[in-house]
Parts: C-alpha cells; structure tokens; sequence
C-alpha cells in the first residue's frame, strides 16, 4: 500500500509542476493579447484609409489602369499563409492549414497552379510534411511583427505578378472575432477588390499625378496589398496569444481536476494503510494477551 | 477662421495625426507642394522629408519616409511608409524570403532542441486533457467513485 500511495504521490507533483507551467504560459499570454490586439487597433486607419483612396480611384477615370485591378482568369494562384511561430496556442494553426489545404485542393481541381508564400515557422514546418510549391517564407516574427520583415515575402510575390507568374494573390489568416474565438480566413487580395464610392452627382474626373499615374497608381497598389498583409499578421498574432491563452487556461483547468483526483485517492490509500496497519497492531496485541 | 480641410496621416504600424488644417505642406514627388482647402484631386508618391500642417497660428511637423499623398477638395490623406523603403533594399529582402523557403523545405531537422521542450510540453498538456475527458466520461457512466 504504502507504494502505491508513493506512486499517487509523484504523479502529484509532476501535474502540479506542468501545472505552474501553463498557468504562467497563460497569464503571459494574456498579458501579450492586451498587447497584440492594442497594436492591431492601431494598424486600422492605414488599411481604412487607403481603402478610401483606393475607392476614390476606382470612382476617378484615371488615363492609366493598373493591372491588379483587372481581374481575369485565376489559374496560377498565389497564397500567403500566415501562422505563428510557436505552438500551444490550440488548434489556431491547424485549422487554418486545414483551411488552406481544402481550398487549394478546390484550386487544383479547376486547374490553377497554386505557389505558397510562407509566414511563421508552423506553416514552414506543416507544409515541410505535405509538400507544397514554396516560393517564400519568412519566421521569427515575434510578438510585435513589424513591416519590415514582411517585405521580402510580399515584394516576392509582387515580382511574380509583374512576371505573369501568378495572376491571382490571396491570403489566409486568422480572422479575431473576440477573445474565444478565431476565424480561419482565406480573402483575395489580387485582383483588387474595390467598393466604389457612388458620388450623387457623376462628375467625370481625374487626378493631377506626380511623378506620373503609373508611379502613383502602382505604388498606391503595392502599399494597399502590404498593408492588408501587415494587417493580417497582427491579427494573426492577436489571434495566437488569445488562443494561448485559452488552450492553457484549459490545461491549467484540466490539471487542478485531475490533482483533486489524485489527492483524494492518495488519501484514501494512506487511510487504508493506517487502518491496516492499526488492525494488524491490535490483532497482534490480543493473540499475546490470549 | 480661414477655411480648413481634413487632414489625416497614417503609417502601417500606427495612426500619426488626424484633424483640421488650414494648409498642408508636403514634399511630393516633384517638389514641395503646399495643399489649400478645395484643392483639386492630386495623387503624388512622396519624397522623405517634412509634412508640415498649419492651422491658424499653429504648426505642426511630422516625418515621413516617403509614402503616398492624396487630395481631394475636403480631405488630404498621407500614407506614410512605416520602414525606409529602397527599391534594392526590397530585392534583398525578397532574395532572403526566397532562399529561406528553399532551405527549409530541404532542411530536415533544425531547431531542435526549443522544438523538443515545446513538444514535450504539449505532451503534457495533452495527456491532461486526455485524462480529463476520460475521468469525465467514466463518471457520466457511473463508473467512477
């Protein structure tokens, strides 16, 4: 008995020790989340303004129409995926690959080709196992992304668009609906899908541009699609420390049960040793006082 | 007050200055241009160097490394680039992205000994959770004690 109850023991204290673990994993988490999603707040009023520059364009008669605007026939198809570089944060990445995975098989059965730009070492890893045609990747993002280390991977792409390598560029990204949930997403990003701002009255206008309308346009173009990347990285990475959050707030939930458990099976155990050992006392008392 | 017009600046990472001005000063693509309430549409790729926004008696400087600058006659938006951008400095980055998706993709193991403590963690987690719905199947059952 009294190795049984030892056993109990260890077991205990191993618990209790992953159990420290995940419940600091997850007040960092938390910490980072209020972080994430305050830098995603912030990285709005670009992808909105632009929106709106974008939407007085599409309504402008501009001499020069860019060829990111003009949508045809998709079948080399470009996809950034964007996942985080650590794990433990539940089932946010392998959703999203999942995800990717049934769209590019829907992709490969209406004939496009499709090639894989890469964001975080999850994605590297995953499709490193189920093959892909990989054209870029970049990792160590950490928790605050910055542009910069985007630039590479999206400017990639961007080459291969001018080259008529790819006619059609999408992103998948996690979607943050609030602290629970997140939303595997796959959105186009090329062709460039423009709302245009219906004025009342139909002027026919058009913009002074300098240097010249092609320069503007396709810088305007080029920013407009990083910044829609931009964006989705640190929605990705908002997404990543709620989801962390929750995963280990379960696992921190998970082992305050299971040592309940075996606390009281251990006493049990102990209880029943004492007992024994109590009675075995007493028996032996009455057999030399017999 | 003199006529004004709705000013907004924005870079990637953050919000720079959004409000009214009288007049906005900016280093457009061929030389400064000075930007009046109902100014025609103008569309400029921007040259590093200083915005300035007057408002009354007022001024105010930002920045900028370059960027986008839209007027229309109620609003002008500044788009301002968040990294010094260089049309060289990009091909690095992009050649980085590239050989980096090709080493990885032969790479077979790296990293390994983060990846081991992270693994052996999720194990763990796993194995909780695990034990967790069991226990719970088992007394939903009323097999357990």
């Amino acid at each position: 008995m009294a190795g049984a109850s030892k056993e109990i023991k260890g077991k205990i204290s191993s618990i209790k020790n992953t159990q420290k673990i995940t419940k600091a994993m997850e007040m960092v988490a938390a910490a980072k989340m209020r972080r994430a999603q305050a830098r995603m707040e912030a990285t709005r009023p670009y992808v909105d303004k632009l929106k709106r520059v974008i939407g007085h364009v599409a309504s402008a008669h501009p001499e020069y129409k860019h060829p990111y605007t003009q949508a045809s026939e998709q079948k080399k198809i470009g996809l950034l995926v964007i996942s985080s570089d650590r794990g433990l944060c539940g089932g946010l990445n392998n959703n999203l690959f999942r995800r990717c995975i049934r769209q590019i098989k829907d992709w490969q059965e209406a004939g496009a080709q499709v090639k894989l730009g890469l964001v975080g070492r999850k994605a590297e890893n995953f499709f490193k196992h189920v093959g892909g045609d990989v054209v870029s990747s970049v990792v160590d993002l950490g928790d605050t992304p910055h542009l910069d280390d985007l630039i590479g991977s999206i400017r990639v792409m961007f080459d291969m668009l001018d080259a008529g390598e790819l006619d059609a560029l999408y992103i998948a990204s996690n979607e943050f609906v609030n602290t629970m949930t997140q939303q595997p997403t796959i959105s186009q990003l090329v062709p460039i899908q423009s709302e245009e701002v219906t004025d009342k009255k139909p002027v026919y206008w058009d913009y002074i541009y300098e240097p010249d309308a092609k320069t503007a346009l396709e810088l305007l173009m080029r920013r407009y699609i990083e910044g829609l990347v931009f964006g989705a990285v640190v929605e990705n990475a908002a997404c990543e420390q709620s989801a962390r959050m929750i995963a280990m707030k379960n696992a921190t939930d998970n082992a305050g049960k299971i040592i309940k458990e075996l606390q009281l099976a251990y006493n049990k155990a102990r209880q029943a040793a004492i007992t024994q050992e109590i009675s075995e006392i007493v028996s032996g008392a009455a057999a030399i006082e017999g | 007050m003199a006529a004004t017009i709705k000013v907004d600046i924005v870079s990637a990472e953050q919000p720079l200055f959004s409000g009214k001005a009288n007049e906005v000063f900016a280093l457009a693509a061929e030389g400064e241009v000075g930007i009046l309430p109902h100014h025609t549409q103008f569309l400029s790729t921007l040259k590093p160097g200083l915005v300035r926004i007057v408002s009354g008696d007022e001024e105010e400087h930002f920045f900028v490394a370059g960027g986008i600058l839209e007027v229309q006659p109620d609003v002008v938006t500044i788009l301002a680039d968040a990294a010094v951008r260089a049309e060289d400095l990009d091909e690095a980055k992009a050649l980085q992205a590239k050989q980096r998706a090709e080493e990885a993709m032969q790479k077979a193991q790296s990293e390994v000994d983060f990846a081991k403590a992270q693994s052996e963690l999720a194990e763990a987690v796993a194995q909780l959770a695990a034990i967790a719905k069991l226990r719970e199947r088992l007394s939903k059952q009323g097999l357990s004690h």
